[in-house]
């Protein structure tokens, strides 16, 4: 009994640890990239004028914007820290931007062009026909204008790529280890990591694949795990402020969609004659009624990953809005008084305190429901109806 | 609005990287995960079944010797039962026989107290008589000896017989 119980709290601490220097660092990076330009307002568009004069129509960092104003734009900063980016920001010291940059991959009719994102400057410079304009590259003409009629694919490793890749890699040490240690533990009880995740397969298996597909749950136990873990691990990622976390993987539309397009995919293929006669032959329906019911049916089935890819965005969009949203109301009120500020900011991190914890029930949750939602669907798809006993 | 725009670079490299994932997960880390915990499910199942095998065949065990156990106490039972009432009997018969003895052995010597006593009797009677005979004879004598006496005791003698 002790053992187990000093055995959870070994998992907990560094969950705990984490969580604290989540909310430090968030805070801390937050500060430094709003903070310092609202007090030294002057010297700042001093440098501005100086250094990027070539530019300065394109200029739009936000703390530039933001100090123009007189005031912090907290939704225009919250949204930088939602969106995608082509560097991975981590601080702005002063006027120093420190962040990774990531590789730019652009196709268009000149062939593939690939470098750094660090050669456009942070929006500052114009690099192989193309510039960042508020996080997003544009084709610009040679006298930096942009260039609409352009047509080009930017298939670029973002921010939100990084993170995904370095999360997948994780979860592939994760999960590569925790079978080997099955593979030296032959029929053994599982022990450490291996018990850890063991709980949360046999969960997927027992709570949400057998009772939602039947019989046939074996054939896609192992999609409903790696959604769970991709989706768990994201999530999580996704709490820790800095590299590399911080990105806001899960929340971004194009990665649930995917998602939700494999789900549909899946669904789709395994569709037994009942599942699609459901859909193209609505049974005990009288057959004028079909024109009607059939595009009712294909809505509701189309509904079901579009359902999916939005839950999962939102909830975890609307997390980090509200963590963020605490923290821009330290500067908010920081701008208007220093001490209100300070006042304030005890407020704002307890409350975020407070999120986070609720954050990490989120990640756990969205990554079950959209496992469940999964399953569920692939048991609608390959459970026998027998239409003239229900209808 | 561009929160909801999804970006193609993403979806691209999304794709690519989930699809790799899936594949690599479902057979590096998926089937060797679950089929072991499937095995061990069985090989603990087994183990529980065979338990209970065991359980039942040593319950069954117990209630077999519980069963002899039983059969042997409710044997020794009637044995002693048995022994008891043989004793009983010995006891009542040993009792009887001697009682049957006993008076025997009274009855013959009260018959044969009985017959001494006759005898004795039978013998005092004659010795009596005899005496008394004797006695009688010596008185008479004496008594006799006068002639008128004599002749006075026949008269008075036979004026008491009665000629029937």
């Amino acid at each position: 009994m002790q053992h187990t119980k000093r055995k959870i709290f070994s998992y907990l601490i560094p969950i705990l640890l984490v969580l604290v220097y989540s909310t430090y660092s968030s805070f801390s990076a937050f500060g430094q990239d709003h903070a310092v330009p609202t007090i030294t307002d002057s010297s700042t568009h001093h440098h501005n004028e100086s250094s990027h004069q070539e530019s300065s129509h394109a200029e739009s960092s936000h703390a530039e914007t933001a100090h123009e104003e007189g005031k912090v734009d907290a939704g225009k900063l919250i949204m930088e820290h939602i969106a995608d980016a082509h560097d991975w920001h981590i601080a702005t010291i002063g006027h120093t931007h420190i962040s990774i940059p990531l590789p730019v991959i652009i196709k268009d009719d000149q062939g593939i062009k690939m470098f750094m994102s660090s050669k456009f400057e942070h929006g500052h410079a114009m690099y192989e026909g193309y510039k960042l304009l508020e996080g997003k590259i544009v084709a610009v003409n040679s006298d930096g204008n942009i260039n609409h009629e352009a047509t080009f694919y930017d298939l670029s490793i973002t921010k939100n790529v990084a993170s995904m890749l370095i999360s997948v890699l994780v979860l592939c040490w994760i999960l590569f280890s925790v079978a080997g240690s099955y593979r030296k533990n032959h029929g053994r009880a599982p022990k450490g990591l291996a018990n850890l995740i063991e709980m949360a397969i046999l969960f997927i298996r027992d709570e949400v694949a057998k009772p939602s597909i039947g019989p046939k749950y074996q054939k896609f136990l192992p999609y409903l795990l790696t959604i769970f873990f991709f989706i768990f691990i994201n999530n999580l990622f996704g709490l820790v402020p800095i590299f590399p976390g911080g990105a806001n993987v899960t929340g971004n539309i194009a990665i649930t969609l995917v998602l939700a397009v494999f789900t549909f995919v899946i669904t789709s293929i395994n569709g037994n004659s009942s599942y699609w006669g459901h859909i193209f032959m609505p049974p005990g329906v009288p057959k004028a009624l079909w024109f009607l019911l059939i595009p009712i049916e294909i809505i509701g089935m189309l509904n079901k990953p579009i359902v999916l890819m939005i839950r999962l965005f939102a909830n975890i969009t609307a997390g980090h809005i509200i963590i963020l949203g605490f923290f821009s109301l330290i500067f908010i009120f920081g701008a208007m008084n220093e001490g209100l500020g300070l006042g304030v900011s005890v407020l704002s991190v307890a409350f975020t305190v407070f999120m986070n914890f609720l954050e990490l029930l989120v990640a756990f949750l969205q990554a079950y429901v959209f496992t469940l939602l999964s399953a569920l669907y692939f048991g609608s798809a390959v459970e026998e109806h027998h239409h003239e006993e229900h209808h | 609005m561009e929160l909801v725009k999804p970006g193609l670079g993403l979806i691209f490299w999304m794709t690519i990287t989930f699809s790799i994932v899936l594949f690599i997960l479902s057979k590096f880390a998926w089937k060797p995960i679950l089929n072991s915990i499937r095995e061990r499910e069985d090989s603990i199942n087994n183990a529980l079944d065979s338990a209970e095998e065991a359980r039942k065949q040593m319950s069954a065990l117990k209630a077999d010797n519980e069963k002899l156990l039983n059969q042997a106490r409710a044997e020794r039972d009637l044995m002693l039962k048995e022994a008891h009432e043989m004793k009983d009997n010995i006891i009542a018969q040993a009792k009887k026989s001697a009682e049957e003895e006993g008076h025997k052995i009274i009855l013959k010597a009260n018959a044969s107290i009985e017959s001494a006593k006759i005898n004795a009797m039978n013998e005092l009677k004659t010795q009596v008589a005899i005496l008394s005979v004797d006695l009688a004879e010596k008185v008479l004598r004496k008594k006799m000896e006068d002639r008128a006496q004599q002749e006075s005791f026949v008269n008075e003698n036979l004026k008491s017989i009665t000629l029937k």
